[in-house]
């Protein structure tokens, strides 16, 4: 590392050469603004709004994407040249922009909006020269609105740089560039995997989450509706952050507190649907790796978690070859659902038709698998509605909620309790621990001491590790792969194993469709760092270690009431109907 | 069909254009089936939305059926001043199409295109891959017919073109017109590849990149770079490198490339070989616009001859230089002359140019370090290695050595190429050499360096062409091409061609040059000058590449020279 003496607005400091002007600049204290810049993403230099001035140089420099890379260099980053050219920089961006600001998805958090407040924009030198566009509304989890696009090229790099998915480019050119999809095809009609991470890192309002607002309100205000709610685990280290909560404050007990306060007659938690995926799963592994001792083909192992449905359509579009080692489970919510109106209705006398099931995701994706034409086993549909966090979030505001002052409470019986092996599927790594801590128990008959399985956790794109278990003959090859371009990764090599030596080195493979597991899911408070991400994940792992009473999925004293009263036993017949599911191959092309 | 044409091909990205070009080309229908796209996508597997990226950012490509007969007439300046517009008045007319349309019976699509590089006989048009000049009324009527009627005729336009050829200085262009372009031959006669059998035998690679240093040899392409210190970043870097030799001729008014790849291509390929040769290259890439049918099938039979001769391939002329060149077509596209741009166009992709740093000397095609050098600065290496950095010094200006080829095109009453030494004024090329204004009208002003070039006017005519100079005065001669503007051009309404022209080319990554074109020419009609050129200002100071820096230079001198006329 050499280390370089530079000079930014006069002040002298020493920097490691290469690093970006925008990271020497902020060492000093002044602060540049940028609009198309995202610091989990390679900078594109897409806006222009980042341009200082640097000594000898004819044109102004992008601080994002100039190297600091000799010494003596001079760098202005307020001067008058400077501040102007960003101001008209600004007023062009702005002309080729609605100004519908009022009734758009992203008023108030829209860093278009912030940077015209900072710059001091106060009139515009430029008439309007935006063109109106179709909005699509094909997808079940996103609505593309092109006209509010300002070509900063985040969500295309999100799509083929981070999730490998490729199913937006930057289409046309000139003038006429867009963010869009081949043949002027939907998105609910591409190989789109509904992750949402566009949307996540969308500045302005042209990619959201498809709102299930107005019919939550619908239901929870028809007294013959009978409506309850699931929240899955990274909600409660996130909804915080809505309210200007640190990321990764644990706020279980106030998320269910609002919810009642917002009117559902029964307020669930998914973290006892994790809990009961683990079991099911669980067996599932131990099952198949049994089995294949027994019979030596070792094919349809690994077993691949199931629980990210952007995974899922990923898998379908791009790995159909590893359809039949995908876990056959659905996801704690799915599962949830199919429960909801079975055994929940029967326990409690209610007549399924009449409840509506709502979820409360991190996730996009979940608004599409909740659309799955297969996702009614119990002959309703499973989940009704499907809201993200950022959806939640502005349902409490509505209701002139002060989350931050709630108090806490409980989640309602008989689906309510959840040990943190279900509270840590909401980090990557966590879905296999938790199915770690269980199938160690299981396979061994002996006590996990060391519950904290700090091998699979982290931020790392792919971990691996070995466990041995006792009473198995070899240690479990496990691998954690987060972001479905890591998840590329991995399972090509399982897929090259498997098509060359007839097995794969892994037995058990979590993948979770977005960077950091669902705590990075596209349905999050906007600000989804990656750092931000491992603090919620953290939050996560501190109500598993500190604030509950089980850690252990099988420990949970409701699930076993569950199997004991209605399901008889893991990957038994109703289970069977009622929590598993089918995969099939999508077109690619 | 397709798959034949798949079957021709490795399945590597960087084919993407030559495959989609072969596909467009065979379909009766001149376009890109969803069909046919698909299977290309499986083929290269790639998405379907990077591909129709691609598709969706070259204008040669068309995924709309279109005639039997697709004409694109060029609508850029040298053709627009020369009547562009009645022509296409008078086609539409003829057809009942407006630009965009076919005709019912799908035999005509009419098409409006950026210069073709056919300005020495504007206005111009291609009808599929056939080139027409001079075009007045009464021609379209009997091109048409002839069309009609199966007889092609592609009008050749060399050779006579270089005026007053006794009285130029000829060492690029010293074969055009003299020799069979593809007969290796008889460029070995004129002593063709003699400069290379003299690297190889008796110099190091760092000889000849001195003697190209010592030589003075700048950049013809535009900017001038020296190109002895361009290619001495690369040659001491490890492994495999590249030379790109830069054949996208689109600057509106330039046609020097094209002659010397359709009349000396041998020159060019040696040029390559050097540059090569000098920097330790394995490999050479030559990349020409798609409108240049006819300079691509030169080249590439030129480079087979020279194959066949040992002077391409392994262990050249029984040296340990081995070395081989491929071609790259693009497909419509202005900005990928811009060497980042053009490498990634090249890799198959949207010509978007790339951030720099890094540049192409240490990560070009695919992250390999590339020297990328224009055809004229190119052909100028055999001689200079042949004959010296002393013999090229001895033209042109202390610090503009050798001759400059200058293309002259407009309202000039002859146009053409003049390759002359350094130190010519203005009022030599067009009154001496080109012979003055055209039907005795009176000289308003040039237009000198394409669109990306500056207004001169009639005070600066005396001032004499160098790098020097010209940098000195504020001005710029960029690829050496001279528009002659006479006493009816309207500088209003050839600002508005231009910026259309940058409009139609801008690339669309960043938001100065997307947005900011488009503003100007519309605020053009407003007549509020200064906020015009605050805007260009705006855009030269925050533009990813030199084309959204570019508007600023024809702007601000027309504000300066025709400021009465302007401002109103």
């Amino acid at each position: 590392m050499t280390m370089i003496k530079i000079k930014i607005n006069n002040i002298e400091i020493e920097v490691e050469k290469g690093i970006m002007l925008l990271d020497a600049i902020k060492k000093t204290g002044y602060d540049v603004p940028t609009l198309c810049y995202y610091e989990d993403l390679e900078p594109s230099g897409a806006c222009g709004i980042c341009v200082v001035e640097v000594k000898g140089e004819p044109t102004l420099k992008r601080a994002c994407c100039t190297p600091v890379d000799r010494d003596g260099l001079e760098i202005f980053t307020n001067t008058k040249r400077v501040r102007e050219t960003r101001k008209r920089v600004l007023e062009l961006i702005l002309s080729d922009h609605p100004d519908d600001c009022l009734q758009c998805i992203r008023n108030g958090n829209c860093e278009l909006q912030a940077l015209a407040e900072k710059l001091g924009i106060r009139e515009n030198h430029y008439e309007k020269i935006y063109v109106e566009k179709e909005k699509d509304v094909s997808s079940f989890s996103l609505v593309r609105d092109p006209v509010k696009c300002i070509k900063c090229g985040r969500c295309v790099q999100v799509c083929q740089e981070v999730q490998s998915v490729f199913a937006i480019e930057m289409i046309n050119r000139g003038f006429d560039t867009v963010m869009g999809l081949p043949f002027e095809m939907g998105m609910g009609d591409s190989i789109c995997t509904n992750c949402g991470q566009c949307s996540l890192v969308c500045p302005v309002g042209a990619i959201y989450e498809k709102s299930s607002e107005s019919e939550v309100w619908e239901a929870l205000n028809d007294p013959d509706k009978y409506v309850i709610v699931q929240e899955a685990p990274a909600i409660r280290v996130a909804i915080g952050e809505e309210f200007g909560m640190e990321p990764g404050t644990v706020t279980s007990g106030k998320m269910h507190t609002a919810l009642k306060k917002l009117g559902f007659d029964k307020v669930f938690d998914t973290n006892f649907s994790a809990d009961l995926t683990i079991m099911e799963e669980g067996t599932e592994l131990i099952n198949r790796v049994k089995k294949t001792l027994v019979d030596g083909n070792f094919r349809r192992l690994p077993v691949i978690t199931s629980c990210s449905p952007g995974w899922i359509k990923y898998m379908e579009t791009f790995f159909p070859n590893l359809i039949k080692n995908v876990s056959s489970c659905k996801s704690p919510q799915q599962m949830f659902g199919a429960l909801a109106k079975t055994y929940f209705a029967e326990k409690e006398g209610i007549d399924p038709a009449k409840i509506v099931s709502v979820s409360i995701m991190p996730c996009t994706a979940k608004k599409f698998e909740a659309n799955r034409p297969e996702m009614k086993d119990s002959g309703y549909k499973d989940v009704d509605y499907v809201l993200t966090t950022r959806e939640f979030g502005r349902m409490i505001k509505e209701m002139g909620i002060d989350f931050p002052s709630l108090t806490s409470s409980d989640a309602d019986a008989p689906m309510g309790e959840y040990t943190g092996a279900g509270t840590i599927f909401g980090a990557t790594g966590g879905v296999m621990e938790a199915a770690l801590r269980t199938g160690y128990e299981l396979i061994s008959g002996e006590t996990l001491k060391a519950v904290d399985l700090k091998m699979v956790r982290g931020m790392e794109g792919i971990r691996e590790a070995e466990i041995p278990i006792p009473k198995l003959p070899f240690p479990l090859k496990v691998a954690v792969a987060h972001g479905l371009g890591n998840a590329k990764k991995i399972l090509t090599k399982v897929s090259e194993q498997i098509e060359k030596n007839g097995k794969s080195e892994y037995h058990f493979v979590e993948i979770m469709a977005c960077p950091g597991g669902c705590v990075g899911g596209g349905g999050q408070p906007y600000g989804s760092t990656l750092k931000v991400k491992e603090e919620r994940g953290e939050g996560l792992y501190k109500e598993d270690s500190e604030m509950l009473e089980h850690r252990k999925s099988h420990e949970n004293e409701e699930v076993k009431q569950l199997y004991k009263e209605f399901l008889g036993e893991p990957n038994g017949e109703k289970s069977h109907h009622l929590l598993h599911t089918k995969y099939g191959k999508r077109e690619k092309f | 069909m397709i798959t034949e044409i798949l079957e021709k091909y490795e399945a590597k990205r960087e084919n993407l254009i030559s495959i989609l070009h072969d596909i467009q080309n065979a379909d009766p229908q001149h376009y890109l089936s969803q069909d046919n796209i698909k299977r290309v996508t499986k083929f290269l597997n790639i998405s379907l939305s990077e591909i129709f990226g691609v598709i969706s950012f070259y204008t040669m490509f068309s995924t709309e059926p279109r005639g039997k007969y697709v004409i694109k007439i060029c609508r850029s300046t040298v053709c627009h001043i020369n009547g562009a517009c009645n022509i296409i008045k008078k086609i539409k007319e003829k057809l009942g199409i407006n630009v965009g349309e076919t005709t019912k019976d799908g035999l005509w699509t009419l098409e409006e295109v950026e210069c073709l590089g056919l300005c020495g006989m504007a206005p111009s048009m291609m009808i599929n891959n056939n080139v027409y000049g001079n075009l007045t009324n009464e021609k379209i009527d009997s091109i048409f017919k002839e069309v009609k009627n199966g007889r092609y005729k592609n009008e050749s336009y060399l050779g006579d073109k270089l005026l007053k050829r006794e009285k130029q200085t000829l060492n690029v262009l010293e074969n055009i017109g003299v020799i069979d372009p593809l007969n290796i031959d008889e460029n070995m006669e004129k002593n063709g590849y003699k400069a290379l059998e003299k690297a190889i035998k008796e110099m190091t690679p760092e000889t000849v990149l001195e003697e190209v240093k010592r030589s003075g040899l700048k950049g013809r392409g535009g900017a001038g770079f020296p190109t002895g210190l361009k290619w001495s970043f690369t040659a001491p870097l490890k492994g495999e490198k590249y030379i790109l030799c830069n054949a996208d001729e689109g600057e509106p008014g330039t046609f020097k490339d094209r002659p010397l790849l359709e009349g000396d291509p041998h020159k060019v390929i040696e040029g390559i070989l050097l540059a090569g040769y000098a920097i330790g290259a394995s490999k050479g890439y030559i990349y020409i616009r798609g409108e240049y049918e006819n300079a691509i099938g030169i080249i590439k039979k030129a480079i087979a001859q020279a194959q066949k001769k040992g002077l391409l391939g392994k262990n050249i002329l029984g040296s340990d230089f081995s070395y081989e060149i491929d071609v790259k077509i693009g497909a419509g596209s202005y900005v990928v002359g811009e060497e980042t741009a053009q490498i990634e166009s090249l890799e198959g992709k949207r010509g978007n140019s790339r951030i720099k740093p890094p540049f192409p000397g240490t990560k070009g095609i695919h992250q390999i370090p590339t020297v990328v050098n224009n055809v004229e600065t190119l052909a100028n290496v055999p001689n200079i290695i042949l004959k010296g950095a002393d013999w090229f010094k001895g033209f042109g200006t202390e610090r503009s050595s050798g001759t400059k080829i200058f293309v002259i095109s407009g309202k000039a009453k002859n146009t053409g190429l003049v390759e002359v030494p350094f130190g010519i004024t203005l009022r030599e090329l067009i009154f001496d050499f080109a012979g003055g204004v055209r039907n005795d009208k009176k000289f308003k002003g040039a237009l000198v360096g394409g669109a990306a070039g500056v207004f001169i006017s009639e005070d600066l005519l005396d001032e004499k062409i160098s790098y020097e100079n010209f940098i000195s005065k504020g001005l710029s001669f960029g690829s050496g091409a001279v528009k002659v503007l006479d006493e009816d051009v309207d500088i209003v309404d050839l600002l508005t061609n231009i910026m259309e022209f940058f409009t139609n080319e801008s690339c669309g990554q960043c938001s100065p040059c997307r947005i900011g074109n488009k503003t100007i020419l519309r605020l053009i009609k407003t007549g509020k000058w200064e906020l015009i050129k605050q805007t260009a200002e705006t855009m030269k100071e925050a533009s990813l590449c030199a084309l959204g820096q570019s508007p600023i230079l024809p702007i601000s001198t027309a504000l300066k020279y025709f400021k009465e006329e302007l401002v109103k």
